[in-house]
């Protein structure tokens, strides 16, 4: 299994061009190829969580001068929430890109994401991130404009603008920090950080790379593009992009490098969990306020990923107790895979209600938990996870990092996250009231329920919702512990170097 | 030093046109020059004032090319770099293109269909 840890990025990477030439001769092959090449990929996924931590030297080379690709708990986590959740949504996208026209090079742009995404994950060298960020990064780019249409064409250019300063901004600090270690090696680089310690350029990096992964996490202030591009995209895109590309390519890439690369530093905890506070307050209450289904959503994705960006920044503050610091990142990363699960659930959901319905204007909908109850249902759902309702797991997540936070000695940043768990609450609650209660109005009166190729991701994730709360401990033991140990422990990190 | 400088200015420079500029085809040119702007600073990182090219010649130690030649590794950095630009650029005028047929102008004031 270590030998194929490459394969991660090598297969869908093919995958995307060989899909090109493929569909060339048969145009139903596209939808399954993709869906083979997304079931290995999740496959492999879930069989590297039973790996330990090692690391593959690619082309042989010996570390520090070859690239490496570094498995760890961290990685394994990310590689099954991104892998898993996007073979879900191909099997989503068989039947809803029928819609749009040109789905082989949909197919391939959306391969070429997740060969982005997976090679972020997976890569222990800095500039290597880069390179996987830029083609997760343009693939995105592309996918958002799929439409063609007006709104789809200015968002993705918004999208494009942004997000090239943001690259622009991570490639300067990577630069930066190559002048001063003379290393582009991640393990490496860390050691050589270390007998440095802070200096005012280690600051100025550190800035650069929370604006640049800020802005690919789309933390508040770095957010404009984000409401747009994510309702602009077609659904199963607004669903792979809130659900896993800001988490793969911004909070990872925080998490990885402030914690293992650079290190523990005060003030960046206190810039972290101000940002992950900020977002979660600005945009919640800017969600109430939307009548557009996907843009609603688009917005409680920035708020949520403040409760994720709050719970790391308080186990990144290194004078903070091992037991709370290990709280708050374990209720931290948890958000992170529930949200993963439930706002793709909810994204997946809009998709179904447009492709029946054709309209995502709240004020046009109602009555639909009668007319699609399968839909209906897992929407519903889903919105009481991401709203905080027990049983199900947002609840459990949210409940870590209150009670992290309290702990902490946070207690106004924990009086804001729970308020915002109101917020929250409150406009899932109308967003529920618009679409599915109340009466139907009559240009939906003959609305039917989703085919089976959409129901049933939205039935997998729902399950998902469900089971991830109840069986929390199980989650806890298996994925989340391993991934804390793996932040938390810099030195393991840089002897990865040493020992693999 | 002052040609860390420089290549700083010209990545506010870039910036500048950027935010300030209206034209979607003067923002893309915007962009472009934040990016030569990286490119230059990475060379710049791995120059070395009088140094040789990093290739092994007949008759030198390894270590005496060390001693003297520039850091090959920027290099082969900013051709990568150099190459994702050209991406970014190819798809960035594809949809200023798509962008025009749309709505008959390159004018971003114009362009307001979204409200951030």
């Amino acid at each position: 299994m270590q030998g194929l840890y490459p394969l991660f990025t090598a297969i869908p990477l093919a995958a995307a061009f060989l899909n090109l030439l493929v569909t060339k001769v048969s145009k139903r092959f596209a939808d399954f190829f993709a869906f083979i090449v997304t079931l290995v990929l999740a496959v492999m996924a879930v069989r590297m969580l039973f790996e330990p931590a090692f690391v593959y030297k690619v082309g042989g080379w010996l570390p520090p001068w070859g690239i490496l690709l570094v498995s760890d708990g961290l990685s394994s986590l990310m590689l099954v929430v991104i892998n898993v959740i996007s073979f879900l949504v191909i099997i989503f996208s068989t039947k809803y890109m029928t819609t749009y026209t040109a789905k082989p090079k949909y197919y391939a742009l959306f391969l070429l994401m997740i060969a982005g995404m997976n090679g972020v994950v997976i890569t222990g060298d800095m500039f290597n991130l880069y390179v996987f960020l830029e083609i997760a990064s343009i693939a995105s780019y592309a996918l958002v404009g799929f439409g063609c249409e007006k709104e789809e064409l200015e968002a993705s250019f918004k999208y494009l603008i942004l997000g090239g300063v943001a690259s622009t901004a991570v490639l300067f600090g990577i630069a930066f920090l190559y002048s001063v270690t003379g290393t582009l090696n991640m393990p490496d680089m860390a050691m050589r950080l270390e007998e440095i310690g802070m200096t005012r350029l280690t600051a100025f990096v550190i800035a650069l790379f929370l604006m640049g992964f800020g802005l690919k996490a789309s933390s508040v202030p770095f957010h404009a593009w984000l409401p747009d591009a994510h309702p602009s995209a077609p659904a199963p895109i607004s669903a792979m992009l809130s659900g896993v590309l800001i988490k793969a390519l911004g909070v990872y890439a925080i998490m990885r490098i402030m914690f293992n690369v650079i290190g523990q530093y005060v003030l960046v905890a206190h810039i972290v969990m101000f940002l992950g506070a900020l977002s979660m307050v600005v945009a919640g209450l800017l969600a109430i306020g939307q009548s557009d289904f996907k843009r609603m959503l688009a917005y409680s994705s920035i708020s949520q990923i403040g409760y994720v960006m709050i719970g790391i920044g308080l186990a990144l503050n290194p004078e903070m107790p091992a037991a709370v610091a290990a709280l708050g990142l374990v209720g931290g990363l948890f958000h992170l895979v529930n949200h993963a699960v439930f706002k793709s659930l909810l994204f997946l959901c809009s998709g179904a209600v447009e492709y029946r319905t054709g309209t995502r204007d709240l004020g046009k909908l109602g009555g639909l938990i009668r007319k699609m109850p399968v839909t209906g249902v897992t929407c519903s759902i889903g919105s009481l996870s991401i709203a905080g309702i027990p049983p199900f797991n947002g609840f459990v997540s949210k409940l870590i990092i209150f009670i992290a936070l309290f702990k902490g000695g946070y207690v106004i940043y924990g009086t804001i996250a729970v308020a915002v768990g109101f917020i929250t609450l409150y406009y899932f609650v109308k967003l529920q009231r618009e679409v599915l209660f109340g009466a139907i109005p009559e240009a939906l009166a003959k609305v039917r329920e989703a085919p089976f190729a959409m129901t049933l991701p939205l039935v997998i994730l729902a399950i998902l919702c469900v089971a991830m709360g109840a069986g929390y401990t199980l989650v806890d033991n298996h994925l989340l512990q391993a991934a804390k140990d793996a932040l938390l422990d810099k030195m393991g990190y840089i002897n990865l170097l040493m020992g693999g | 030093m002052i040609l860390y400088f420089l290549s700083l200015v010209l990545f506010v420079m870039g910036l500048y046109c950027l935010i300030a500029k209206k034209n979607i085809v003067k923002k893309i040119i915007g962009i472009v020059i934040t990016e030569y702007s990286i490119n230059l600073f990475l060379v710049l990182v791995g120059y070395r004032r009088g140094g040789i090219a990093p290739i092994m010649l007949k008759g030198m130690t390894p270590q005496e090319m060390v001693n003297h030649s520039v850091d090959p590794l920027p290099q082969a950095l900013v051709l990568t770099s150099i190459v994702i630009g050209l991406g970014v650029l190819a798809l960035m005028v594809a949809l200023c293109l798509r962008i025009y047929e749309k709505y008959k102008t390159f004018d971003m004031s114009e362009i307001n269909k979204l409200k951030g």
